[in-house]
């Protein structure tokens, strides 16, 4: 059926995300506006937890899962959020391409009660091209907080096709959407009159004719994807030319080559051209046309008591009022970062006391049965690391990751963009690049899939080369460690906790201004260009489904993140044992390696050890911190994690000062990618010269920054 | 309906030097869009938004830092930079267009 990574994905190679169609199974899109709960009803519909978050874009991938309804299996592709078929963003080109050339036997649009009217538009469209459609109007508890009432069966007789109003977050709500599929899947279905959107006559006249033509000149009857003729005769008259070009590629023809269609064609435009409707007169009509019959059949529907956005407005005073915006920011990001120190301590210990009985009972398990090398190398090698990584990176990410979800829930992330579009545009850049930055704390490869949101190519380029700038969170323990060893002191509580994220802090506004410079350097130079234009939606503050949002972000992120993190960690773990325990010439590969580099090293404020532990963390940047432990310790086995004091004297007999401590926070800040978001920024980017310079980027700045400090404290001393 | 739907939103040149638009609506007001001056993509998009011809459009806040403004637009809020919104332009309290 066509779900190939051409058909589904355009140019932005979507497809490898669907699952398999099995042969029963009916293929359902899920469609909708940015933010309008469409992930929710997703999971509700498949129990596949695939998070969500409440502001616009964030589905970036499309995502698929089995469901069932009485009579159907389906397999539901959830396809990026859209507010048009017409429209021009990487996102919503896959969207349209899904909608329009994917096959689907049914579609569902989801909609959001509290701003129905706007997401009319993409019903009206949708209807064009398919009439098995069943709109899926959601948040209907938001709207009746609002004062907004939504007419569901007159809904139903303007559109022609099921209507269901649900609150897809009360999943008990969604059984009238299942039996609705089943009434439009049937075979038997007959779907009743739509109150389409009215074109000018002449239009309406010529892409009639037109229509009757295109089924024989483009030979769409055995064309394997159904396409509705009229609305195809509407689009080729407007002449969009990606859609056209993804259009030819579904049909698998060469559309500018067919002579007849580009007779007919030219004939259609020189009659609209009489009637006055050419180029952009024609799309404006076009658009035009869809919104007032939008706006008819909401006025018809929708009845409101109030002002909608008043709390909203209220709320933005604060949070993006003149005084309080940038305070508040900061303060929730202090706060964010406190919780996170203070919170993560104790599970932390616990957690390591736990992995040392776990190693005990292992080594009895193995000791005697299997030789002492093989013995070394997996519990020693591979299961200290492993543990080491997961003791330390467990507890902060499941505290972070629920916290920053929850300000993705509430709906004030699209605020920080909003609120930093200024300074980015001064930077020649999108505000949106706010919100994948932000991504960026949590993992950067996230931050650059996240890159898609941004239209402009050139903006899009921008914040995926300077997401690594951000750290996330496999660098977080380790910038956390190390100020609570060197800079805030052995006191420990609440109130070390707090220097130490008052500090944090300060060097996550390091990163934020690395950010905004490079960025602007990038603009004046290898990116040159001017900002293009901007149009965030700022949804409505909702109340947050905490118990949801813990157990999806600990599901999809924590356990994603730590996953790929042990499955570096343990191969890592294995390598750097070998090299640790393979003698060369009075010592190991490892210690001679970091002889190698400690001359260059030593030049930006670290030692070869520091550096080597750098280079082989590329799999993951949370086992920097164990390579480096293991090399400083002759016994080429990781240390006890457990004590942070014992790691102090530990690095203090190597030689540590505060610069080294300085240096390697700013280098655990700005240096190469880990190797996931180097693979994801390759497929992003489809290219290598980008890849490297993603990579060059950083590196050259935090050894810059080193080189800096390390000149100066010599210069001191 | 047809006759509103086959009105021409284009205007040839730019707009008058004092023309009213978007951009300077302060915080509370509302007023009628007139006529979009913008190109290209946004245009496609700000259209799709609804923001069409007669569409009333009110300011309900503005970034700290100034710009972007964050404006109500057929129910949704939209956040719009003022070099773009300043090619939105509006009729006056009357309801006609300034300029035809």
């Amino acid at each position: 059926m066509g779900l190939t990574k051409d058909s589904v994905g355009g140019g932005a190679r979507e497809g490898d995300t669907l699952l398999k169609r099995r042969a029963r199974d009916k293929l359902v899109a899920l469609a909708g506006n940015p933010n309008v709960g469409k992930s929710t009803v997703f999971n509700a519909l498949t129990g596949l937890n695939q998070h969500t978050g409440n502001w616009p874009g964030k589905t970036v991938a499309s995502a698929s899962g089995y469901a069932q309804t009485p009579k159907h299996s389906l397999l539901l592709a959830d396809v990026p959020g859209a507010y048009s078929l017409l429209a021009h963003s990487a996102e919503e080109e896959v969207a349209r391409n899904f909608i329009c050339f994917g096959g689907a036997d049914a579609v569902i649009v989801v909609c959001d009660a509290t701003r129905l009217e706007r997401n009319l538009n993409l019903v009206l469209q949708t209807l064009e091209v398919t009439r098995r459609v069943v709109v899926c109007v959601n948040l209907l508890d938001e709207a009746a907080k609002k004062h907004i009432e939504v007419d569901i069966p007159q809904l139903s007789q303007l559109l022609g096709v099921p209507v269901v109003g649900v609150t897809a977050r009360e999943p008990q709500t969604l059984t009238p959407l299942l039996d609705a599929l089943d009434e439009v899947l049937d075979a038997a279905y007959q779907p009743g009159e739509t109150a389409q959107a009215a074109y000018p006559p002449a239009l309406e006249e010529v892409a009639r004719r037109l229509s009757y033509v295109l089924p024989g000149i483009l030979n769409l009857d055995e064309g394997a994807p159904q396409i509705d003729a009229y609305w195809l005769a509407l689009r080729l008259l407007e002449n969009d030319a990606g859609l056209i070009a993804d259009l030819a590629r579904a049909l698998g023809q060469d559309i500018a080559a067919n002579a007849g269609l580009q007779l007919a064609l030219k004939w259609s435009r020189e009659c609209l051209q009489a009637a006055g409707l050419s180029g952009r007169a024609l799309s404006d009509a076009i658009v035009n046309a869809l919104v007032r019959r939008a706006e008819q059949i909401a006025a018809k529907t929708v009845h409101c008591r109030g002002e909608a956005v008043e709390r909203d407005v209220r709320l933005d005073k604060l949070f993006c009022g003149r005084f309080s915006a940038y305070p508040f920011m900061l303060l929730g990001l202090a706060g964010v970062f406190w919780l996170t120190i203070i919170g993560a301590n104790y599970p932390s210990e616990m957690l390591s006391t736990l992995f040392g009985r776990g190693q005990e009972v292992l080594s009895d398990l193995l000791f005697g049965h299997v030789p002492i090398w093989l013995h070394d190398m997996l519990v020693l090698g591979v299961y200290r690391t492993v543990a080491w990584v997961v003791s330390v990176m467990l507890p902060p990410m499941a505290i972070f990751f629920p916290l920053f979800t929850l300000l993705e829930d509430v709906g004030y992330l699209p605020r920080v963009a909003y609120n930093l579009d200024k300074p980015f545009r001064l930077c020649k850049a999108c505000g949106k690049q706010a919100l994948t930055m932000c991504m960026g704390f949590g993992c950067n490869a996230a931050g650059v899939i996240g890159c898609r949101i941004i239209d402009s190519p050139r903006e899009r380029l921008l914040a995926i080369l300077t997401n690594s700038l951000v750290p996330c969170n496999g660098r977080f323990p380790t910038l956390i460690s190390l100020l609570t060893l060197f800079c805030v002191g052995a006191a420990g509580g609440a109130a070390a906790g707090f220097s130490a994220a008052l500090l944090l802090t300060g060097l996550i506004i390091l990163s934020v201004a690395a950010t905004f410079l490079v960025t602007r350097l990038l603009s004046d130079t290898v990116l040159a260009g001017e900002p293009s234009s901007f149009a965030l939606e700022l949804p409505s503050y909702r109340r947050p489904q905490i118990l949801s949002v813990l157990v999806r972000s600990v599901l999809d992120r924590t356990l994603f993140v730590l996953g790929r993190a042990v499955l570096a960690a343990a191969p890592a773990g294995l390598l750097i044992w070998l090299l640790a325990n393979i003698p060369v010439a009075g010592g190991s590969l490892l210690t001679h390696l970091a002889a190698f580099l400690d001359p260059f090293a030593a030049v930006f404020g670290l030692d070869g050890v520091i550096l080597l532990a750098f280079i082989l963390g590329l799999p993951a940047n949370e086992i920097v911190v164990p390579i480096m432990l293991m090399c400083y310790l002759a016994e080429g086995t990781l240390v006890d994690a457990a004590s942070l004091a014992d790691i102090k004297a530990l690095l203090l007999a190597n030689g540590w000062t505060f610069t080294t401590a300085c240096c390697t926070l700013i280098f655990m800040l700005f240096h190469w990618p880990c190797a996931t978001t180097l693979l994801t920024i390759h497929k992003e980017t489809a290219s290598l010269k980008w890849t490297a310079l993603a990579a060059a980027i950083p590196t050259a700045l935090g050894l810059a920054l080193c080189f800096i400090v390390a000149a100066l404290s010599r210069l001191i001393a | 309906m047809s006759a509103e739907l086959s009105l021409d939103m284009s205007i040839a040149g730019a707009a008058p030097a004092a023309a009213y638009n978007l951009a300077g609506l302060r915080p509370g007001e509302s007023a009628r869009v007139g006529a979009l001056l913008v190109e290209g993509a946004l245009r496609r998009r700000l259209l799709d938004l609804g923001l069409v011809r007669g569409t009333v459009v009110k300011c309900v806040g503005k970034s700290p830092a100034g710009d972007p403004s964050a404006y109500l637009i057929r129910g949704a809020v939209i956040a719009l930079r003022a070099g773009d919104s300043a090619q939105i332009l509006l009729d006056d309290e009357r309801g006609e267009a300034q300029w035809a």
